[in-house]
């Protein structure tokens, strides 16, 4: 098949819907590696995290990692995906030099998740969903590099190196269901995705470190046609990026394919960053069989129901329902809700000063205002400074009761970020409480209107900044403290 | 020569009535001396055994308990034993070094065990004859003319020519069991998961099982008791106590109610064995016990069931041999020739027949047909022998259905893989099952008497009272003991 015509008009382009499914393999985050001992952690001198289970040497044999399993199970019930009582590991048989059984432990029928829903939104605040099929649990490969070609690939290079560094590391598979349209949601359904692995402290999920990889399976058809398309399947992306770049590319391909009147081939192709297009890699014909059968040097995994119901307990509030909460119930705009849930320990200490404050709005300008500035200006997140969500609740309390202004809820937010305590006690022992009392206030007023009499002739011919000015000049007289709307009002009695 | 039980030397070590240096230096000039004529030896261990000895020696005298102290051991070549070449009688493997050692070694070395040397075998434990090992051949000590057995016939005839005191082996379907009925000694296959696999080269993962050659039923008892148990590098191994068996053998089978297989009747096997075989019957029955006529009505199906999932099995654990990390490497103009060339030339007939038949039962398509009407038979085996042992304690067969035959008698595979037509079903379900000498015959044209061994199983995990009621029978009979071993000629 050559390259069709990618210049199909937008007209052309609009009379079709792309179904896509997304797979992605995510790196687990676990001390040692799924079957062995060894330390899984990125990088390192080549074949220095390696022992004779994970280069399979003769004999060696492979040990299950129970905070892998564990991490798994979290994952898909976060999700809201079934874990059964019953699941096991099958071996994967094919040849490559980079995994050392020439077989992979992995899950064939029987994965530890089933089914579950990843929600996701996109930037104008729209929103989706796409079914998850499974998550299942298994090892990665090592990494070959070749030498000789010059561009590092396979095609003329003279020999290999392999580095099993990442042989072994506990790897999870989730597989999508083709509920995504566009490349927009593919890349907001990974977002979820990834914002829930974080949260969970599962994974890393760092595509640059390939702690993320996923391939889309994107095919087309014309708008309320009921069949699929023929798909291809989309690999090498490494990046959201390129996610999008390639799904968008191979759209527009596929769509030029059917409307030049040639036909798609269902096959695998590769995303070339530098030219922007999907090439052909393998056909299906192509196919391996891969030979599953279970893994007999491991016994079958019998799951505690209570324990899972437990962990299911113990989840916190997944990104997607939170950020429906900021949004729907707080009326926050989808940029400040995302800017929240994407911070998860930000969201979890907003989440405690709502709680104690009732006062979303306020919360959420403070904790994406002052408190972020500091945080920016001292290097220290917000949940790691002194200031708790309760020092937090309490200046917005005495903020909405007028006992302290606005002026010094910022003055107080600084002392509290880094002397901690309660900001109430700070208040008054510091004397920072607002000055409303009328004799009080008139002292000042008094001493103000006798110091500058200019200011008080151009206000009584008319210039309303005089005013401005008087009433700055009273809050500096008072240290911050006065009742500035009492203040206007007195300075313009007295005037 | 080894002329002391593992138990008598551990004991004379122990109290330092000679020390394990002693025991081993004498030990090596016959053993090289013989095993120039029997073979039983791939390698030898002897810097290694010296440095053991005197560390052995050094403990003992610290006042440490070794239950082991000083007893020569050969360890079958599958076995990982740092340092030493580990060959699986193949020459894929034919100069690789071990980096570790397995468990069950490292835990007969911890008791004060000394290896001798690693032991020829059928490649990658493929075989019943040790004519498969493409390292070296291996005779039999009783007659020299014919195979040892396999797959570890090189552990048997150790033990049998007095090269070693105790050996391990490993059993996939009748791999310790056969030898040691051919070689005159005692095999004995503990329940699968019983004895950690770490270390030990697959060939089929789901029913490997180390397991000691001895001279006595006690011997063996020892070596379980030592290497028995939970161990957490094998994700298959038992985490449950271990029951020890050493000090729970019996003097006589009052009370024992053995089975005997309805469908196992030896009277096809020819009038000198089935004679002997009811004679070993009668004899169990004079120390007391009672014999109750079982049914096991799918073991016919035994070997048909094994050749699928052991060879699904291995075609898997064999996959790692591609010369990309260790072992033998043919270049080749890319990866994939390599692989080809390497495997080619790497691996025996019977290797890459199992191969071929394995990748053939899991391949799509054929997968249900082989592989699970293969696991369903096994299920409804092991549910048989269920049954039979709600009737009975043990159950006795033969071990194999002939003596030991010569060289190149078996060219046809299928006429091999019959010799192990009474032990793999017990391997199927995972039972532990021993052979003990139960006396000998003279085989078709054979001058010389050859051994027989009487097959015992138990249910799962009744090690103590199997070995128990195969010690009383041993002690009464003294088979092992009257069948002289001949002159072994010094080449």
């Amino acid at each position: 098949m050559t390259t069709a015509a990618l210049d199909v008009s937008p007209d052309v382009i609009a009379k079709y819907e792309a179904v896509i499914g997304i797979e992605c393999h995510v790196e687990l985050k676990t001390a040692s590696k799924m079957f062995c001992a060894c330390p899984n952690a990125f990088g390192g001198e080549p074949n220095t995290k390696v022992c004779p289970v994970c280069l399979a040497m003769p004999g060696a044999l492979p040990v299950p990692n129970r905070a892998a399993i564990e991490h798994m199970i979290r994952a898909g019930l976060a999700f809201g995906a079934e874990i059964p009582t019953f699941s096991k590991f099958d071996r994967k048989n094919y040849f490559y030099p980079d995994m050392p059984k020439n077989y992979q432990i992995t899950q064939f029928d029987m994965p530890l998740t089933q089914g579950g829903v990843v929600e996701f939104w996109l930037e104008d605040g729209s929103r989706g969903s796409c079914r998850l099929t499974r998550i299942h649990l298994e090892e990665d490969t090592g990494k070959s590099s070749h030498a000789g070609s010059g561009d590092g690939r396979i095609a003329g290079s003279s020999y290999s190196l392999i580095d099993f560094n990442r042989a072994g590391v506990p790897l999870m598979e989730c597989v999508g269901e083709p509920d995504i349209r566009t490349a927009d949601e593919a890349v907001a359904f990974l977002e979820s995705l990834k914002r829930t692995f974080v949260q969970l402290d599962v994974s890393d999920v760092k595509m640059e470190e390939g702690s993320l990889r996923c391939d889309a399976n994107v095919s087309v058809r014309l708008h309320g046609a009921a069949e699929y398309g023929t798909k291809a399947e989309i690999k090498n992306m490494n990046s959201f990026r390129s996610v999008h770049r390639a799904i968008e590319s191979e759209i527009a391909r596929q769509i030029g394919v059917i409307e030049s009147g040639g036909r798609v081939v269902q096959e695998t192709r590769g995303w070339d960053e530098t030219t922007g297009t999907t090439h052909s890699m393998r056909s299906k014909e192509q196919a391996h069989d891969y030979r599953y059968f279970p893994e007999p040097d491991l016994v079958p995994m019998e799951l505690d129901p209570a324990h899972v119901a437990a962990l299911k307990a113990a989840l916190p509030p997944s990104p997607a329902v939170r950020h429906r909460r900021y949004v729907e119930s707080y009326g926050f705009t989808v940029a400040q809700a995302t800017q929240l849930v994407d911070n998860v320990r930000l969201a979890e200490y907003f989440d405690r000063a709502v709680e104690l404050t009732n006062a979303p709005q306020a919360v959420m300008n403070f904790v994406l205002g002052d408190l972020s500035r500091l945080a920016n200006e001292t290097e220290t997140h917000v949940a790691d400074a002194k200031i708790t969500p309760d020092a937090l609740a309490e200046v917005i309390a005495m903020l909405d009761a007028k006992t302290i202004n606005s002026k010094i809820a910022k003055d107080v937010l600084a002392k509290l970020w880094i002397a901690g305590g309660s900001a109430k006690a700070m208040v008054e022992k510091d004397g920072l409480a607002q000055v409303s009392d009328p004799a009080a206030l008139a002292g000042f007023v008094d001493e103000v209107l006798a110091a500058n009499a200019k200011s008080v002739e151009d206000f009584k011919a008319g210039k309303e900044n005089a005013l401005k000015f008087l009433v700055g000049q009273v809050m500096k007289v008072s240290r911050g403290k006065a009742n500035p709307a009492l203040v206007e009002q007195a300075l313009r009695d007295r005037m | 020569m080894v002329n002391e039980t593992a138990v008598a030397i551990a004991r004379s070590v122990s109290t330092r009535k000679t020390s394990a240096r002693e025991t081993i230096d004498a030990l090596y000039p016959y053993v090289e001396s013989s095993d120039k004529t029997i073979g039983s030896y791939l390698s030898l261990t002897h810097e290694l055994a010296r440095s053991l000895a005197d560390k052995v020696d050094a403990r003992v005298k610290a006042g440490e308990s070794l239950p082991l102290a000083g007893v020569p051991i050969a360890v079958k070549d599958n076995m990982c034993l740092r340092g030493t070449v580990t060959t699986c009688g193949s020459k894929i493997l034919e100069n690789w070094v071990s980096p570790y050692t397995g468990t069950a070694v490292q835990r007969l070395l911890d008791a004060g065990a000394i290896p001798v040397g690693k032991t020829n075998m059928d490649e990658f434990a493929m075989g019943s004859s040790c004519e498969n090992s493409a390292l070296g051949i291996t005779r039999n000590p009783y007659d020299i003319g014919r195979v040892p057995g396999g797959s570890s016939g090189g552990s048997a005839a150790a033990v049998a020519a007095r090269q070693a005191a105790l050996s391990l082996g490993s059993d996939t379907g009748g791999s310790i069991r056969e030898p040691a009925a051919f070689c005159n000694v005692v095999g004995f296959k503990p329940t699968y998961g019983r004895v950690s696999r770490y270390g030990l080269i697959a060939f089929a993962s789901s029913l490997d099982q180390i397991g000691p050659f001895s001279q006595t039923v006690e011997d063996a008892a020892l070596c379980y008791d030592v290497m028995g148990g939970f161990d957490p590098m094998d994700a298959t191994s038992v985490d449950r106590p271990l029951e020890t068996t050493a000090g729970h053998l019996r003097a006589d089978l009052r009370g024992v109610r053995i089975g005997i297989v309805k469908e196992f009747a030896t009277s096809e096997l020819g009038s000198t064995v089935d004679a002997l075989y009811k004679k070993a019957y009668a004899d169990l029955e004079k120390l007391g016990a009672t014999l109750v006529e079982v049914e096991l009505p799918t073991a016919e199906f035994g070997i048909a069931t094994y050749y699928l999932i052991a060879p699904a099995e291995c075609s898997a654990n064999l996959a790692r041999f591609d010369g990309v990390r260790y072992g033998l490497r043919v270049d080749g103009s890319n990866v994939q020739e390599m692989y080809e060339n390497t495997r080619a030339a790497g691996f025996g007939p019977e290797v890459k027949r199992r191969i071929l038949i394995g990748t053939y039962a899991l391949s799509s398509g054929y997968y249900d047909a082989y592989y699970v009407k293969a696991q369903k038979a096994r299920t409804l085996i092991a549910r048989d022998f269920a049954k039979a042992f709600e009737s009975c304690d043990v159950i006795a067969s033969p071990a194999a259905s002939t003596p030991a035959f010569s060289f190149n008698a078996k060219s046809d595979p299928y006429s091999m893989y019959l010799m192990d037509y009474y032990t793999i079903p017990g391997s199927l379900a995972g039972l532990p099952s021993l052979s003990v000498p139960c006396g000998s015959v003279f085989p078709e044209g054979g001058s010389r008497a050859m051994p027989m061994g009487l097959q015992l199983s138990s249910p799962l995990f009744a090690e103590r009272s199997l070995l128990g009621i195969a010690h009383a029978y041993e002690r009464a009979t003294l088979h092992a003991e009257k069948l002289a071993l001949p002159q072994i000629a010094s080449v």
